[in-house]
């Protein structure tokens, strides 16, 4: 490599390296771009679920830079435009056939149909989400197990996700549909705010979920409605907070080693 | 004395049925509360958290009539540690060695399936090496033998028979020695890096694959003597802890024990990475769905993965010299590694070169070390064919340099669910057997 090579990407890596970094998401200091700018050719409006600021963690300490003052919005693949590409159209529109003939209208019970990446071509890396209205899991988590064309009969578990700046839709439960039958993977995501953090637990569709639901609350207080016995799993009956929460610290004391102290690692000197 | 029962997975709320005696105790003897509160022969036993048989620390609930057990309910989280928690805390980089400290059987697996995670939310999924992805393959099944040698080992063990165990754990002892050589490390390698591997294979790695592989064949070969037709082995392991394939399916079991139930579901045929859809190997399955359906998969697993073994050495020999890492240097620690006098660091050819020749060199390796690479904010979802079932990842990035959020779907974690399905009605004794033939590692459990 050349210095000239290195200079590219030193000077990639001290900023935004554009290879790495989604258009849209850099800023000027001090300025929220549009959050309106396209992330892939293809796809709608995008979300912004926060913001992040600053460069170097410490606020507020004579930063000479510039760069504490960089404010830049956290987006996330907005709603899919048609045609989503591959096998995620022909789901998808079974799927709403299926939900219609048990009464539930798709626009209600599907908030966002979201496919990351969209790309033209679609690429074959791309991943199909589907956010579900809270009211309807049950109902499509069943659609989607039992139709024969959805056949997602394998279910791999739930994760939860706390965006705190995401207003409304601060906690997601996101679950990891798997289809042994047609080889595919669809993931649903169900939103909840931090206030009422309630969604009704799927262990009647998929009963592998029982632990699942019990490690997600236990790590962010999401309340699984109907779980059979939603106790805490990994942390102790009477631990007070849910660890897994960005408002939660990480924890952790000083270690001295050879002569230095070294902080916990939250409160070290560090770059978001 | 209160009213209400204790479920390891209820609440304790009074809202049981007030006739059914329930009764909170601490310490004293178990023989004497029990007589006193409930005066007939109803015994709950606590296996664990300190048994050998568990595994680490697993801790089973047993609710026992005479040698049968009635209930059996699992308690975890005596090893959790916070690992996914403490990835939110350091970079993309940094991570695969936290990860690899879950399952630490099989570290590789959670290293692979985090940076192909990672390589899918940088976009670069495929620009990754083909030594890289080979030399990803060859660890990983490698790791798949070493783990279930142990699984074979200890499970033999628990049964009384050591000869096993020794066998196992002395062939184990050959692969850890290779990933010793190419590694520097025998477990907890964070050998695996996002964009491909932390550096190429030593010299004479090759040969000293191929020079082990007889050797681990050898001891194989002298497990499925010792077990495979042992009446002894078989009368404790035929019929028991029998999960059918719809309990799997329900309880999203996967692994050996998916395919001891007939279904040959396995990721590295349903959903290929690494390249894993160009090697010739096949998925064993069996119908019987019992314990020893397992023990044999396991062994034929090992076979299976000997084959890819010998078709990755032959890669890595075309591959000679090829990168190991993407071309990106945004993404590519520049650091080239060495063994020196003081063991292994940077090679004193990249410390020449950034502290004698370029100032920009140096620039770029103190930032990308230091700050590490942004990732673009998205989530992705990526599962690699675990030795125990399907490892899962579900990594999120808000376009920093840390994760947002990294979960892993542990296949023990999962599968230990299937404890109460397999053990109830069965005898106690047949409880060690049930779960060792889950092969929960607690490490990956608890996480």
């Amino acid at each position: 490599m050349t210095d000239k090579d290195e200079r590219a990407a030193t000077s990639g890596a001290s900023g935004s390296p554009a290879a790495v970094t989604s258009p849209g998401t850099v800023a000027a200091p001090g300025t929220v771009p549009e959050a309106t700018s396209p992330v892939e050719g293809a796809a709608a409006a995008p979300e912004v679920v926060g913001v992040r600021r600053g460069m170097f963690g410490p606020e507020g300490s004579g930063d000479t830079s510039g760069y504490g003052g960089l404010v830049r919005p956290v987006v996330m693949a907005g709603a899919a435009t048609r045609p989503y590409g591959g096998w995620f159209d022909e789901a998808v529109d079974v799927l709403a056939e299926v939900l219609g003939e048990a009464g539930v209208t798709f626009d209600d019970a599907v908030e966002r149909v979201v496919v990351s990446p969209q790309t033209d071509p679609p690429s074959e890396h791309a991943e199909l989400t589907l956010f579900v209205a809270r009211a309807h899991l049950v109902a499509v988590c069943r659609a989607l197990r039992d139709d024969q064309d959805l056949r997602f009969e394998l279910s791999l578990g739930v994760s939860g996700v706390h965006y705190p700046e995401d207003v409304g839709r601060e906690l997601h439960a996101v679950y990891h549909l798997t289809s042994v039958t047609h080889g595919r993977r669809v993931r649903v995501e169900v939103a909840c705010p931090d206030a009422d953090p309630h969604v009704p637990s799927t262990t009647s569709v998929y009963p592998t979920n029982d632990w699942h639901e019990r490690e997600t609350w236990d790590f962010f207080g999401i309340v699984f409605d109907g779980h059979p016995g939603l106790a805490r799993i990994e942390m102790p009956d009477d631990w007070p907070g849910h660890p897994q929460r960005k408002d939660y610290p990480l924890g952790g004391i000083p270690v001295e080693y050879k002569g230095a102290t070294v902080p916990p690692p939250d409160t070290r000197r560090q770059y978001s | 004395m209160t009213t209400g029962t204790f479920h390891s997975t209820k609440p304790a709320t009074d809202d049981f049925d007030p006739g059914v005696p329930g009764f909170e105790a601490s310490g004293g003897d178990w023989d004497e509360i029990a007589r006193e509160a409930i005066g007939e022969e109803r015994i709950v036993v606590n296996m664990g958290p300190q048994h050998p048989s568990t595994h680490g620390v697993l801790r089973l609930m047993l609710e026992i009539d005479g040698e049968r057990v009635t209930e059996a309910r699992c308690g975890i989280g005596y090893l959790h540690t916070g690992i996914e928690k403490n990835m939110e805390f350091r970079t993309w980089t940094q991570g695969t060695t936290f990860c690899t400290r879950m399952d630490y059987l099989a570290p590789f697996f959670q290293e692979t399936a985090f940076c192909l995670a990672t390589e899918k939310l940088l976009g670069v999924t495929d620009e990754v090496p083909e030594r890289a992805s080979v030399i990803r393959v060859l660890m990983m099944e490698l790791n798949r033998i070493a783990s279930h040698l142990v699984c074979l080992g200890t499970g033999g063990n628990e049964m009384g028979a050591t000869t096993i165990m020794t066998i196992g754990f002395t062939a184990r002892e050959e692969i850890l020695r290779l990933f010793e050589a190419a590694t520097g490390l025998r477990m907890n390698h964070a050998y695996v890096r996002p964009g491909g591997v932390a550096q190429d294979t030593p010299e004479g790695f090759e040969d000293q694959v191929r020079d082990a592989l007889p050797k681990i064949r050898h001891y194989l070969g002298q497990l499925g003597d010792l077990m495979l037709a042992n009446p002894i082995f078989k009368g404790r392991l035929v019929d028991v802890g029998v999960l059918n394939l719809t309990g799997c399916m329900a309880l999203g079991v996967t692994g050996p024990v998916l395919r001891s139930a007939g279904l040959p579901y396995d990721v590295r045929k349903a959903f290929p990475y690494s390249g894993y859809e160009t090697y010739d190997f096949d998925v064993p399955t069996s119908t019987d769905a019992d314990c020893f359906a397992r023990v044999v998969l396991r062994i034929e697993e090992c076979y299976q993965s000997l084959r890819i073994v010998e078709q990755c050495l032959t890669r890595l020999r075309d591959t000679t010299g090829a990168p190991v890492m993407v071309a990106d240097k945004k993404i590519a620690w520049p650091a080239q590694l060495a063994v020196g006098d003081d063991g292994q660091g940077n090679s004193l050819d990249h410390i020449r070169h950034i502290m004698g020749n370029s100032m920009e060199a140096l620039i770029h390796h103190f930032k990308l070390v230091t700050e590490g690479f942004r990732v673009p904010a998205g989530q992705t979802w990526q599962t690699v064919e675990h030795p125990r079932g399907e490892l899962g990842v579900h990594a999120v990035s808000d376009g920093g340099t840390k994760p947002y959020r990294a979960h892993f779907r542990d296949p023990s974690f999962n599968n230990l669910q299937a404890v109460s399905v397999m053990c109830e009605g069965g005898q106690v004794a047949d409880v060690v057997v049930a779960v060792a033939s889950l092969d929960p590692v607690l490490g990956g459990v608890d996480r």
